[in-house]
């Protein structure tokens, strides 16, 4: 066979190949150390010297493109293997991914938390304080003698006559005074204690309690920042009313409304704190004036998150818990 | 307090609605809502007679009635029992709509034709009453509407009183609050002293003058109880939730809401000698009107005579000194008794009275001699009878005396933020009847008997922001600037530790504080619980020393609402130790049961196990960066040998591990219930990161496999090789614990992986061989172990 023979021969084969190892053997059998192309390479010696450079040309001309059919082939062959590979790989990707539980937080403490994040934002301190409080800083500190009326709108549970559940979160404003000297600026959320059940009333609850106390603070940085506080909290312009009421530690005192759906929402109480707390706790009310200002966590929680029942956040239901996830 | 708003308008009357009313004394600190006396709407119901009855020719219970309603007569089918011949009664005329929507047409009852209804009080909206049609008074005009004839469209009023304006505990009152806001002036019952017509008197001694400043009384003979107190009197009586009683009861009931001055009455054939008010002695007992019987403390003011307590002053009178159906004289006693000595007495009885309501917030010091007229005239103008002489025991020094108070325009400007124009505080102040005087830098005020609550220059910064307007006060939202605060790198925010179990998978759960002892005990039962003196219930009467029995509470009804697993957790205090040396700690706990995954495709689905929840609890220590270690436990509410007490820095902070076996079997959970609790505090203290060099240099793996007696912790293997191998070991990998085939049955096999690098230079083969070398002599010699 001539050279071009053997190219003809050789091309057609390699595009007959259908596997790689088929196409591998066509190469052997061709440029491979004893293949047809290369014998004859080695057999130029033999050809006549003026006909060697064109005869040479030649058989190098061939070797090329039998090594280009074969690299072409080689790619069409491994396109063609990925391509059933990759119909062999398909997954139903439609099937659930593998993963753990959701876990979620309690409304409560997400309603907390989202409080919180305000607070801060503006230069508030978190602090805590114990829920079980003595007499003195859950009533005396604020202005609550003994058998002082208001201690009737505070139905206490009594561990002995000098310890209580605590029933508000103002005890931790009176140990905050105790301990720091003003600029003083705090939120103290937590957990309080009244004996009451029902719709709205839990025996426990969870209040969040704000105090600031500065040279030259007054009635109306109480009022913006209450008013401020409720509109970024609902994230709405919500109508506020601030109506007096009365508070043993804070005067003027006052109950702050919002305008919902039927009318308007009673939210929470504040007032600028009472002279008297404020030198019972060692802070001279003629330089420094300030701000309280309480609210139930919980009850936030029921208007933000449209719960009816506000018992429904102590059931532990996991159905209704994982909803908040 | 609750008292109807048309007799507050004789006292004022300001040309605004009932809404617009209730808004401004919401407004001006007296919380008000309106109660509508009929809720339900009707119309077109006139009063009519029955001229004529007569039975239904068709129907044994039906009877068929002419009805006149003053200009024409009407045939109306009628099935109630008290129709009778000259009855006024509610006539739903052809065209009237009754609450139900229903419009009364013309229609045929049993073959006979109707032309309107006669109707019941329940029919109407008005009351519960079934029985019968109504039955209505015989001086009514016929063709009268019914809701004018009986005052429907007349409203009550609730006031939600603060504790210090017992001033408005009365229509007085309020009045005085609704004259201030509307710049009016207030119309007074003229009150006139009723001159004695007998001489008759009851000796009166006072031995505890400062609880009781003040006492007036006077016998009032012949007086005839069987009266009936007129229909004006019964009405507001009503209309403020008081019954009719009898002329005495009616009359102190009525002043109390009038003026706020409480009275009692005793029948003065039940006393002996004289009235003595004085405290209660130790061991004194009294039966109450309400059939109580108390035994009195010595805290107690009480009115007696010399023979023993007839009543708790201020607070209820006793049975014996009760007036009655056959009291003709009787001993009328108007008193002021101190609030303090009244604070906390109800209380502690149990008993809220009318009087103590009042006594407790304070009444007017300088009413009683007007409120024993008015009570005077009134009784005689109804039941008749002959006043004797007042007799007063006052003891001035010990009457509350008239503050006298500075309000400077500065402070009221500091504290509101606003400069309220001068001659706007002086009318406020002098409508508030403050009697203000003009001083150079503000108002020197005396406040009257009413305003007690005034003590302070803030009350009356109150008091002038009150009738201002608080909505009047412009807000201010920049506060001075606060300095920067520290960013602490050595503490974790307990809300990171949250959340970190709920990407743990867990849910969080807020169970009380409080459990029951039941509880308590299956779950501690050696330590001592903190009880609750007043409980709401059993249930709830002992403060929790643990999380672990609410969280598993909360698990158990979990289970039963269909749960296939439960991964919940807890963040809160427990109160441990006695009062005195209070131990309040926040603490974190975690419970999990059921599935160790959600139900899936991928996997067989695997019931949770003790390595579960340690390793969560491993990855919530080691988020403080510092290592965690297990030891044994002896909490018997554990497994004894699926439990471990959890260490950080060498301190026990908590346990881990499945609730014993006769734990769950009392709990009545199917299935392994595992758990543990925390103290938060070691938790979120974190250890300070710094950065040490990463080695440059390869590391080498070698495996072992390990046999040792079962006995042999795998810890301890750990530790031995760390120790012997020292820092060259970068990584220990236990990758398999194997019993069974092949293995003695005493003994396990551990397959370990040993990562090996230094950082300094490449190491070789050889240096890995000679130190692994020597952790195989170490583990042969400390804990028996042979290669495999």
């Amino acid at each position: 066979m001539d050279v071009d023979e053997i190219r003809a021969e050789a091309l057609a084969r390699i595009e007959a190949s259908a596997e790689v190892s088929s196409l591998e053997e066509n190469r052997v059998h061709y440029l491979g150390k004893n293949g047809l192309i290369t014998s004859l390479l080695h057999g130029l010696g033999d050809v006549d010297p003026a006909l060697r450079p064109a005869t040479g040309a030649g058989i190098n001309a061939a070797k090329s493109s039998i090594q280009e059919a074969i690299d072409k082939r080689r790619i069409e062959l491994d396109n063609e293997q990925i391509q059933s590979d990759l119909m062999s790989q398909a997954l139903d990707v439609s099937l659930p991914g593998r993963k753990g539980y959701r876990g979620s937080l309690h409304p409560v403490t997400q309603t907390l938390a989202r409080i919180e994040e305000i607070f801060v934002g503006a230069g508030y301190d978190v602090v805590d304080g114990p829920e079980i409080e003595d007499d003195y800083h859950n009533f005396e500190a604020l202005n609550m003698p003994s058998n002082h009326p208001a201690r009737a709108m505070h139905d206490t549970f009594y561990l002995t006559n000098e310890m209580v559940l605590r029933t508000h979160t103002s005890p931790v404003q009176v140990r905050v005074m105790e301990n720091q000297k003003p600029p003083i600026r705090v939120i103290c959320p937590g957990r309080v204690y009244r004996r009451d059940s029902d719709l709205t009333h839990s025996p426990m609850f969870h209040q969040v309690e704000g105090l600031v106390v500065d040279k030259g603070i007054n009635f109306g940085d109480l009022k913006g920042t209450v008013t401020e506080f409720i509109r970024r909290f609902f994230e709405q312009e919500l109508d506020v009313r601030f109506r007096p009421s009365y508070f043993p530690f804070t005067e003027p005192s006052a109950e702050v409304d919002v305008m919902g759906a039927d009318g308007w929402r009673e939210v929470m109480g504040c007032g600028m704190v009472h002279p008297n707390v404020l030198s019972m706790s060692g802070i001279d009310p003629d330089e420094y004036s300030g701000f309280a200002f309480g609210f139930g966590g919980d009850r936030l929680a029921t208007l933000f998150f449209d719960v009816q029942d506000l018992r429904m956040f102590f059931d532990n239901d996991l159905r209704f818990l994982k909803q908040f996830a | 307090m609750k008292f109807s708003e048309k007799w507050l308008r004789t006292w004022v009357d300001p040309n605004i609605g009932t809404d617009e009313l209730c808004d401004q004394l919401t407004s001006a600190g007296l919380e008000a809502d309106v109660i509508e006396t009929v809720p339900d709407e009707f119309n077109g119901v006139v009063i009519g007679e029955i001229l004529e009855l007569h039975a239904h020719p068709n129907a044994d219970r039906l009877s068929v009635c002419t009805v006149f309603d003053g200009s024409d007569k009407f045939s109306v089918v009628c099935g109630a029992p008290n129709a009778r011949v000259g009855l006024k009664t509610a006539f739903a005329r052809v065209g009237s709509e009754l609450p139900d929507g229903l419009e009364i047409q013309p229609t045929k009852l049993r073959g006979v034709q109707s032309y309107g209804m006669l109707c019941s009080a329940k029919e109407l909206g008005i009351s519960d009453d079934h029985d019968g049609i109504m039955e209505l008074s015989n001086t009514l005009s016929l063709g009268l509407g019914l809701r004018e004839a009986m005052d429907l469209d007349e409203v009550s009023i609730d006031l939600d009183l603060t504790p210090n304006r017992g001033d408005c505990f009365s229509v007085r009152g309020v009045a005085r609050e609704v004259a201030v806001i509307n710049r009016m002036s207030t119309i007074e019952p003229v009150i006139s002293e009723v001159p004695a017509s007998t001489e008759k008197i009851f000796p009166i001694e006072v031995h505890a003058p400062s609880a009781c400043p003040r006492y007036l009384g006077r016998v009032i003979e012949g007086v005839d109880i069987s009266q009936v107190a007129p229909a004006w009197m019964v009405e507001r009586l009503e209309r403020s939730g008081l019954r009719s009683i009898d002329p005495v009861v009616d009359v102190t009931n009525y002043i109390l809401l009038e003026l706020g001055q409480p009275l009692h009455a005793f029948d003065l054939a039940s006393l002996d000698d004289r009235i003595v008010v004085r405290m209660a002695e130790e061991g004194e007992r009294l039966t109450l009107l309400d059939g109580n019987s108390i035994e009195l403390d010595e805290e107690s003011l009480v009115i007696a005579h010399g023979t023993g307590p007839l009543a708790i002053a201020g607070v209820m009178g006793g049975v014996k000194s009760g007036v009655t159906e056959t009291t003709s004289d009787v001993f009328l006693e108007c008193a002021f008794f101190s609030p303090e000595a009244i604070m906390g007495t109800g209380r502690r009885y149990g008993i809220q009275t009318d009087a103590s309501q009042r006594y407790e917030r304070g009444v007017d010091s300088e009413l009683q001699g007007a409120a024993m007229e008015r009570a005077t005239a009134l009784l005689i103008e109804i039941a008749g009878g002959n006043p004797g002489p007042v007799i007063e025991v006052v003891d001035e020094t010990s009457l509350p005396r008239a503050k006298e108070l500075t309000l400077r325009s500065a402070r009221l400007e500091h504290l509101l933020g606003e400069r309220i124009k001068d001659d706007e505080v002086f009318g406020i102040l002098e409508r508030l009847e403050f009697r203000p005087k003009e001083v150079p830098d503000g108002w020197e005020i005396t406040t009257p008997s009413h305003r007690f609550d005034i003590s302070i220059e803030e009350d009356l910064v109150e008091e002038v922001c009150r009738i201002y307007g608080y909505d009047a006060i412009p807000t201010r939202t920049t506060l001075t600037a606060s300095p920067l605060k520290p960013s602490r790198r050595d503490r974790i925010n307990p809300a990171d530790l949250r959340n970190l179990m709920v990407h743990l998978g867990y849910n969080e759960v807020i169970t009380y504080s409080f459990i029951s002892p039941e509880r308590h005990d299956l779950f501690s039962p050696d330590i001592q619980a903190l009880v609750i003196e007043n409980p709401m219930s059993k249930d709830q009467s002992v403060m929790r020393t643990s999380l672990i029995p609410g969280l598993i509470d909360a698990l158990v009804s979990n289970v039963a609402r269909q749960s296939t697993s439960i991964r919940m957790f807890e963040y809160g205090q427990c109160f441990n130790g006695e009062v005195g040396h209070l131990e309040q700690g926040f603490r974190i706990a975690a419970a999990i049961w059921g599935l160790k995954d959600p139900e899936n495709w991928t996997q067989e689905a695997k019931t949770v196990d003790f390595f579960d929840i340690k390793g969560d609890v491993e990855r919530l220590v080691e988020a403080s960066g510092r290592g965690v270690k297990f030891g044994e436990s002896a909490r018997s509410e554990f497994h004894p040998g699926q439990s471990a007490d959890i260490y950080v820095d060498d301190n026990v902070v908590g346990t881990v591990g499945r609730l014993s076996p006769q734990l769950q079997r009392k709990l009545n959970v199917a299935g392994d219930v595992f758990v543990f609790e925390c103290d938060a505090e070691p938790l979120l203290l974190k250890r300070q990161r710094r950065h040490t060099e990463v080695s440059r240099y390869p590391s080498i793996r070698r495996d072992l496999a390990l046999v040792v007696n079962q006995e042999v912790s795998s810890e301890s293997v750990e530790k031995l090789i760390r120790e012997t191998v020292g820092e060259l070991l970068v990584e220990f990998r236990l990758f398999d614990v194997y019993k069974g085939k092949g293995i003695d049955s005493i003994d396990k096999s551990l397959a370990v992986g040993l990562i090996f690098q230094d950082p300094a230079k490449t190491l070789t083969d050889s240096d890995v061989g000679a130190l692994v070398e020597k952790a195989v002599v170490a583990l042969e010699q400390e804990v028996g172990a042979r290669l495999r």
